[in-house]
């Protein structure tokens, strides 16, 4: 397509020509109703005065014959400017006036009428109109009075001349002012469109031209962007995560693999047989738990879990938790508190259990106070507070706060945006057992509904809080994320 | 691995031929009597005409798809329990399951001793005897009512929850009782804790009931769950 023939199919610039259209329809009635009454004023005004002139002439004729009318109208004919003048006989004779000629049967009916006339002075050849009116006198005597229309005439011929012009100005202001902003629309959509398609090439960090206008082109592009933002974030996580999926369950299926091979190999007495069939059968659990876990991530943050919402008491949570996790940590040598003031929530309540049953179960495997060195910056709370876990639900605000505070290790503040990640075992935590979920999980469940999973400093230790919103409105996890709009799952 | 009573039928209804005739050749193993219907229209004429004390179904069927199904049996009275097979183990199509007119939903992949013991619980509930207020194993009795428990005669002290634990426990004496199927009877949870939470609290309550006593009552079983029986029956 050529420069051109793109530039013409643009909405602004067929906009331009709708416009252009509609305006030079406008100053044409405009100037043609102003045309039409002027002249019809011009025409009134030569009536008025033919008409008194007739009145008065005819008066003279009553009262002093022929010869006064005679000598009154070749008065008048002499003046400068003066009307057009004709008397005549019975027999169609002409005795006075300014005429020399007239159109033909003008004289034989009486009234008005318009016809090209030439003075009895005048040498040239052009005619020129006149609007006459024609009367009859007592006796059979005729009597012309009548206008030259020259002046209506030039009037409406300037009239015309400016609804040309003005036209004409329209016309080519408009077609120059649709170019211009045509090409202006076009241009910033051509660089949107070139950027669209580096990105759809594959460039995903391409962000749209972004004006300071901010009129609807430029917000256009500022959301585009912001969606752009948000797909390249899925995409880097979804490569990760399939990364991360390689490595997480092909190296418990080499594993396995291995050892179903070893045992094949060899010729073993059936206790071996045994063995190695249980550790697949535990390994094999091992991977499905892994398995549910992504699931359920992948269905908490595309929001497929919010059918199950209802309401219920965040302090039942918390109390149900510390019961089912107690003697565990008791087990594990670590005290469980549990301090919970009566709070309503609105949201799924198995993932919200199950996200602080994660992480409990965080807490009391990474919790432990770090081997050495640690006495010495927390003297007080290094004897006893290091063996123990608070868990929390509280108010703050609008948003409920379900909290799990330990005083291990914590996780360094430049460490913890990664710690939620799928799959990621930060350094300490390589040596225990666990999918790497656990805190994703969490995330994820805090996200769908519409809050957020804190990591905190305890002094030492981690506060992991869940912070989501008592009342979720409809909508809010779209609010949230901003650009969400790939979904809105039935 | 568990005595079953050997009368008891049970209909499989699953597309998949290779996890149906698995699932017939295991049941039969433990003394199942069991028969497979390949899809939905055979498993209901089936299901409808025999006389099962179980039917396990899996909820994806070819011509009438598994909730369908029991939605229809439900409509003419058959009171049959159902355990639903899934792939689908989110707690709301687990929810959806159990609205249907499922008794009880097991996903994708599972254990065949988890299917077992779920299995058994199923079909002692449908013609087992009415509910009790009192239940005994060996010398260990339960009060529902009161919420008393007494070993021979002393009187145990129990937290709640671990009253709840044991009374689950004695209800299905005699019957393997998984990790899972506790997790949600006892505590009401859907998820699969990363750790041995449960095995705590079971140990806990042995140490309350068994612990000083002879013969234990409490008792584990391999690769499946726990078991409370008298030890000679």
């Amino acid at each position: 397509m050529t420069a051109f023939g793109k530039l013409i199919r643009t909405t602004a610039f067929r906009l331009t020509l709708v416009y252009l259209f509609l305006f030079a329809l406008f100053a044409a009635s405009l100037l043609g109703y102003f045309a039409w009454n002027t002249r019809r004023m011009i025409t009134e005004q030569i009536a008025t005065t033919v008409n008194a002139e007739t009145g008065e002439l005819s008066d003279i004729f009553g009262r002093r014959g022929l010869r006064g009318l005679v000598f009154n109208i070749e008065n008048r004919a002499l003046r400068p400017g003066a009307n057009l003048y004709l008397v005549t006989t019975p027999t169609g004779l002409a005795i006075a006036g300014n005429v020399g000629s007239l159109g033909p049967g003008v004289m034989a009916t009486t009234g008005w009428s318009e016809t090209a006339y030439r003075r009895l002075d005048e040498q040239d050849s052009a005619d020129h109109r006149a609007l006459v009116r024609v009367s009859e006198l007592p006796s059979g005597f005729r009597l012309l009075i009548g206008r030259d229309l020259e002046e209506r005439r030039r009037l409406f011929g300037i009239v015309a001349k400016a609804a040309q012009w003005s036209v004409l100005i329209v016309v080519v202001l408009g077609l120059g002012g649709g170019i211009f902003v045509a090409r202006r629309v076009l241009r910033r959509i051509d660089a949107m469109t070139g950027t669209t398609q580096r990105i759809m090439a594959g460039d995903l960090s391409g962000r749209l031209p972004v004006g300071r206008s901010g009129d609807e082109l430029d917000r256009l592009a500022g959301n585009l962007n912001a969606m752009l933002e948000r797909i390249e974030a899925l995409m880097v996580g979804l490569k990760e995560v399939s990364d991360n999926i390689a490595h997480d369950l092909k190296t418990p299926l080499t594993r396995l693999r291995n050892r179903a091979e070893e045992a094949l190999a060899r010729s073993g007495s059936e206790a071996e047989y045994r063995s190695a069939l249980e550790r697949t059968i535990e390994e094999s659990d091992g991977l499905i738990r892994t398995f549910n876990a992504l699931l359920m991530i992948a269905r908490a943050e595309s929001g497929q879990a919010r059918g199950n919402m209802d309401d219920f008491d965040a302090a039942d949570v918390a109390n149900g938790i510390h019961e089912l996790y107690e003697p565990l940590a008791e087990d594990n040598g670590v005290t469980l508190h549990v301090k919970a003031s009566s709070t309503p929530l609105h949201g799924n309540r198995e993932l919200i259990s199950q996200a602080l049953a994660n992480l409990v179960e965080n807490a009391i495997k990474y919790g432990r106070p770090a081997p050495a060195a640690q006495p010495l910056s927390a003297g007080a709370v290094a004897g006893n507070g290091a063996k123990e876990i608070l868990i929390e639900a509280r108010r703050d605000g609008d948003q409920v706060l379900l909290s799990v505070t330990d005083h291990g290790q914590g996780i360094p503040e430049a460490d913890r945006k990664h710690a939620v990640e799928r799959f990621v075992r930060l350094e300490a935590s390589r040596t225990q057992p666990g999918s790497g979920l656990g805190l994703s999980l969490a995330s994820a469940v805090a996200t769908l509904h519409g809050g957020e999973l804190r990591l905190g400093d305890a002094h030492p230790g981690l506060t992991a809080t869940l912070a989501i919103p008592a009342q979720p409105r409809a909508g809010d996890r779209l609010a949230a994320q901003t650009l969400d709009v790939s979904q809105k799952v039935a | 691995m568990t005595a079953t009573d050997p009368n008891m039928r049970l209909l499989i209804i699953e597309d998949d031929r290779e996890s149906a005739d698995y699932l017939a050749k295991a049941f039969r193993e433990v003394g199942y009597v069991a028969e497979l219907a390949g899809d939905g229209e055979e498993g209901l004429s089936l299901a409808q005409s025999g006389d099962y004390d179980v039917l396990v179904v899996d909820r994806m069927l070819p011509k009438r798809d598994g909730l369908s199904l029991i939605g229809a049996l439900r409509e003419k009275g058959n009171r049959t329990p159902v355990l639903i097979l899934s792939a689908l183990g989110q707690v709301d199509d687990r929810i959806k399951g159990l609205r249907a007119g499922g008794d009880d939903y097991l996903p994708k992949p599972y254990s065949f001793a988890e299917l077992l013991a779920r299995v058994e619980v199923l079909s002692r509930r449908h013609g087992g005897p009415a509910e009790e207020t009192t239940y005994r194993v060996g010398d260990l009795e339960l009060d529902r009512l009161s919420h008393r428990v007494a070993r021979g005669k002393d009187e145990l002290t129990l937290q709640p929850r671990e009253f709840r634990l044991l009374e689950y426990l004695m209800k299905h004496a005699g019957q393997v009782v998984t990790r899972t199927m506790l997790l949600e009877n006892v505590w009401d949870y859907h998820f699969d804790p990363q750790t041995n939470v449960i095995d705590v609290h079971i140990s806990r309550l042995r140490s309350k009931i068994d612990k000083g006593f002879e013969r234990p009552l409490l008792h584990t079983i391999r690769g499946a769950g726990y078991m409370i029986r008298d030890g000679i029956r």
